[in-house]
């Protein structure tokens, strides 16, 4: 082992520095000062999250089982981007009476869970896959129960490592019948034919890595879970751990599964029509806004696999450039949430009638997120969008295409009425102003940005087409 | 600079300098100011065009420039204008123009309700200009969606209702032209977005079949083509009134425009097979509108309705598939746009005095308020197809061109079409008089506030307008005529 090959997990031994930094930071101070650990995490993972674009090396260590390539290093900055917003985000809600003493645990479960994250999507071995699989999982349900003085979020954490355990087992049931027809578990030595028994064995590991992305019908405790935990912590189960899986998924089908294709296509190819529509139509009845953009994000997956249905480089391209306008809009949505919540504990979308009247630039950055993942122009949802349309319409599927405009409309319905209520409708006891904290201000307008500025730079989405191109 | 370019970018400034103003007098201020640039540069524009026709310049679109954007897909930023497209720029501008003025009474968050609206017309400039789908489309959108808050917030009566109905019924019409849209990319296969580049491309006529109706529909629905037209009584009747000027008055002729310069120039061969199941809708829209019109007693109501009704007179001449009764549709566009804006102007102006819209409420109205009641019976003229107003040049044109069909369907429907205007004439009198004439209805009328300066530089410009068609309509409609030339001569006409 060289040198050089532990340099390719680059990413990887950052964050296992950030770990270590943070924990040997927290031994200095005393229990009064835990929140000095708070602007330390967000300087740490910012040079983390900075490092992570400085261009690398590529290659293959461990004998192929895990593997460094342009594509996946932008995989994972991306959502290293994300987890950086988070982080900034959370900071006012750390500050609280009940967490202040134990600030340390949240990062570092977060930054444990990231580190799976990597392992994850570097994978060239399936049980590397799996490893990274669980590790991004465990430390996030002990996150989800963070604040274990409330009994919604003890459920939610003993939900999500219950419906994690039940997906994991399913997916390693997948992954040992791959074994038993191939005889390897490397990414680069499967050579699949349409046996039954290997269509068994995708419609197995499809299933484990839906739970992830909630596809449906694997989305059954996306809302509950989404409630119950801290809503720092939904932030990160919404983008990071779904957009990590996604990748995997995108990785999956041009690798492993690439000769599958057409067997793969038909599944996606429904769950893409449930996904959308049943994330939809759930979505239009929430008033908790966290449950709303849960389902949301159900509906957002189903949009995702609208890219990948065709399996072409331009559809990969689309897929991993939406999650990176999906990371700005989401993020910007829960950031919102989060402030709001944090100042007044209120979070259904009755309450935030009048808000801007009060707090016109919440309201405005909220409007701006919402119509991003609705996708109307000029916003980065909009080009987003319009590019998964693309990708779909590019292998011909215009029938999956329609349906999925008809539910960009609905979606849009349900989007507008946040905005009405915080536009439109009156109120007699609207949420006060408030100044929020200075990082998650940071973390909202890189937000704001990314989502004004993405759609416009081209650059961005070339760069992705021309690593897909190269890579899938 | 580019004078196209120009024209997205005054709106976008003026838009953003708003943002950094907060007394309503520098906003109003600010606002008048960059739509007086505004028109005067689509003048501008309009004059250099002329010359360059003039000069011989024959090309089918003028003042194109192209920056490449997303060059792995094919889409540009490309622009350019032709006949038709100027005429809409400067039917925005007087319009918009207007609208600034008749809405210098707005209180209520005044900031944000300017905002929006020059977002909003920044939206449709772009669209007039943009000869690239994808770019076109996106400007579409970006003129629907300001709609939602500017109803939503500023708007009257049912108004949360109607800028959801609205929204979303406009928002399921541009969802078509994503399909549309990326069906004629991939069916073409040429990688590119350009309007013009793919019409030179000859599509499957099977393709055409699943197309076309998508294309149509998708713009009909802000065309108000029947029946997909309910957003519209409503949308225009809870709306502000610089929003019902300007979502009537150009809006609407998006859908107009987007029907013959995308779904028929792209997609000929379908337009010649399917003409006549649109042709059936559109003289329902035509009749019906009219006919609706009468029975209403609110004054938003009664316009919009006879929108519906002229709208669809313009989807109907465009469907002739003729030079003529095209060339007559696209005058109508502007002839309606610029007498709707009028109506809408001055029943906002009526509504702030008199705090009602209910006709059978008020009368007498050409007493205490001769001139904003003589402007009215002008729009009315105008609007029952009086010749010497721009009313008469545009239907007689699509009229004339109707008549050059001479098999029995088309004669039929022109037939049903044409008796719309007798209809016109019921509702149009019926108003002016309960409106204008009898006795003044109440001793409060007397009191009313004479005409204010900013609402006669609204309805005097508007005026202007309607006569300058009216009475010289040749230049415009060559100008519109040669346009046609390369979308009228792709329809093989049988």
């Amino acid at each position: 082992m060289s040198l050089q090959e532990l340099l390719l997990m680059r990413h990887e031994w950052l964050l296992i520095a950030a770990v270590v930094a943070l924990l040997l930071l927290e031994l200095n101070f005393s229990e009064a000062k835990k929140t000095n650990v708070i602007p330390a995490a967000a300087i740490i993972f910012t040079i983390v999250t900075l490092i992570g674009f400085l261009p690398s090396e590529n290659g293959r260590a461990f004998g192929g089982m895990f593997i460094t390539d342009p594509i996946r290093t932008l995989m994972k900055n991306i959502l290293n981007l994300g987890v950086l917003i988070v982080f900034l985000q959370s900071g006012s809600w750390l500050r609280t009476q009940n967490n202040f003493n134990r600030v340390t645990e949240f990062y570092l479960l977060i930054i444990s869970s990231v580190i799976g994250v990597s392992y994850m999507i570097s994978a060239g071995h399936l049980l590397m896959f799996y490893l990274g699989l669980e590790l991004l999982t465990i430390p996030i349900a002990a996150a989800a129960s963070y604040e274990q003085y409330k009994s919604k979020s003890a459920e939610a954490g003993i939900k999500l490592i219950l419906s994690s355990a039940f997906s994991s087992a399913i997916l390693l049931f997948g992954i040992s019948m791959l074994y038993g027809t191939t005889g390897t578990l490397y990414f680069s030595d499967i050579k699949l034919a349409g046996e039954l028994l290997t269509v068994l064995s995708f419609v197995f590991l499809f299933s484990g890595l839906a739970f992830k992305i909630s596809i449906v019908p694997f989305h059954l405790w996306t809302a509950d879970v989404y409630e119950g935990s801290p809503t720092s912590i939904t932030s990160y189960l919404s983008v990071v751990s779904k957009g990590a899986a996604i990748f995997v998924l995108l990785i999956f089908f041009a690798s492993v599964f690439g000769p599958l294709q057409e067997v793969w296509q038909q599944v996606v190819y429904g769950t893409a029509i449930f996904t959308m529509t049943i994330g939809n139509l759930f979505a239009i009845r929430q008033q908790n806004l966290k449950r709303f953009l849960a389902f949301s994000s159900i509906a957002q997956a189903g949009f995702i696999l609208l890219g990948m249905v065709g399996g072409t480089p331009l559809g990969m391209a689309t897929v991993i450039y939406f999650i990176l306008i999906y990371v700005f809009s989401n993020l910007a949505a829960f950031g919102v949430v989060v402030a709001v919540e944090q100042v007044s504990g209120k979070i259904n979308i009755t309450d935030y009638n009048g808000l801007y009247n009060t707090n016109p630039r919440l309201s405005l950055t909220m409007m701006l997120a919402l119509f991003s993942l609705a996708g109307i122009p000029p916003l980065a949802g909009f080009f987003g969008k319009f590019f998964l349309f693309t990708a779909a319409a590019e292998s011909g599927f215009y029938t999956l295409l329609f349906i999925a405009v008809l539910n960009a409309v609905i979606s849009l319905y349900y989007y507008l009425l946040v905005v009405k209520a915080m536009f439109i409708n009156k109120s007699d006891a609207p949420i006060g102003y408030f100044q929020s904290d200075y990082s998650s201000r940071i973390a909202m307008s890189a937000c704001v940005l990314g989502i004004l500025t993405t759609g416009f730079y081209s650059p961005i989405f070339e760069f992705i087409k021309k690593l897909c191109l190269e890579s899938f | 600079m580019n004078l196209l370019i120009l024209h997205i970018a005054v709106p976008s400034l003026t838009a953003l300098a708003i943002m950094f103003v907060s007394s309503q007098r520098q906003v109003r201020t600010i606002a008048a100011t960059g739509m007086s640039i505004q028109l005067i540069q689509s003048l501008v524009l309009l004059y250099q065009f002329l010359q360059e026709r003039m000069s011989g310049n024959n090309a089918e679109v003028l003042f194109t420039q192209s920056f490449v954007w997303y060059p792995s897909l094919g889409i540009n930023f490309d622009i350019g204008v032709d006949g038709i497209a100027v005429a809409m720029i400067m039917l925005t501008s007087i319009v918009i123009f207007t609208g600034v003025f008749a809405s210098w009474e707005v209180n209520n968050l005044y900031k944000e309700f300017f905002i929006s609206l020059i977002v909003l017309a920044t939206g449709v400039y772009g669209f007039f200009v943009s000869l690239d789908l994808f770019v076109m489309f996106l400007f579409f959108e970006l003129a629907v969606i300001p709609m939602y808050l500017l109803i939503g917030i500023w708007g009257s009566g049912p108004k949360e209702y109607a800028a959801m109905k609205l929204t979303l019924m406009l928002m399921g019409g541009s969802a078509l032209l994503v399909v549309g849209i990326l069906g004629v990319y991939f069916t073409a296969n040429i990688e590119t977005f350009n309007i013009i580049e793919l019409s030179k491309q000859a599509f499957p006529i099977e393709m055409q079949r699943i197309f076309f109706p998508l294309l149509f529909i998708g713009f009909g629905v802000i065309g108000a083509l029947f029946p997909f037209h309910t957003w519209s009584p409503d949308g225009h009747s809870s709306a502000p009134t610089a929003v019902s000027m300007l979502h009537a008055g150009v809006l609407m002729k998006l859908g107009g425009y987007g029907c013959l310069k995308v779904a028929i120039f792209l997609l000929p061969e379908a337009a010649n097979e399917m003409s006549w199941i649109f042709l059936i809708l559109t003289s329902i829209s035509v009749l019906y509108g009219a006919l609706a019109t009468i029975v209403q007693t609110d004054l938003k109501y009664i316009n919009a309705y006879s929108s519906v009704s002229h709208c669809g007179l313009v989807l109907f001449g465009l469907l002739m598939l003729n030079k003529t009764a095209s060339n007559g549709a696209v005058l109508q566009m502007i002839s309606h746009g610029l007498m709707t804006a009028l109506f809408f102007a001055l029943i906002g102006m009526l509504y702030s005095r008199t705090h009602t819209r209910i006709i059978t409420q008020m009368g007498g109205l050409m007493k205490v308020l001769p001139f904003l009641s003589v402007c009215y019976v002008i729009g009315g003229l105008a609007s029952l197809g009086l010749p010497g107003l721009s009313g008469f040049v545009a239907e007689m044109t699509i009229f004339v061109g109707a008549f050059q069909h001479n098999d029995i369907f088309h004669r039929v429907a022109t037939i049903i079409a044409v008796s719309s205007i007798v209809v016109t004439a019921v509702y149009i009198l019926r108003v002016v008089g309960m409106l204008l004439m009898g006795p003044v209805r109440s001793e409060e009328y007397n009191n009313f506030p004479k005409a204010k300066w900013f609402e006669k530089v609204a309805t005097v410009s508007l005026i202007i307008g309607i006569l300058v068609i009216g009475l010289a309509p040749l230049w415009l409609s060559t100008m519109i005529w040669d346009s046609l030339g390369p979308i009228v001569d792709k329809l093989v006409l049988k």
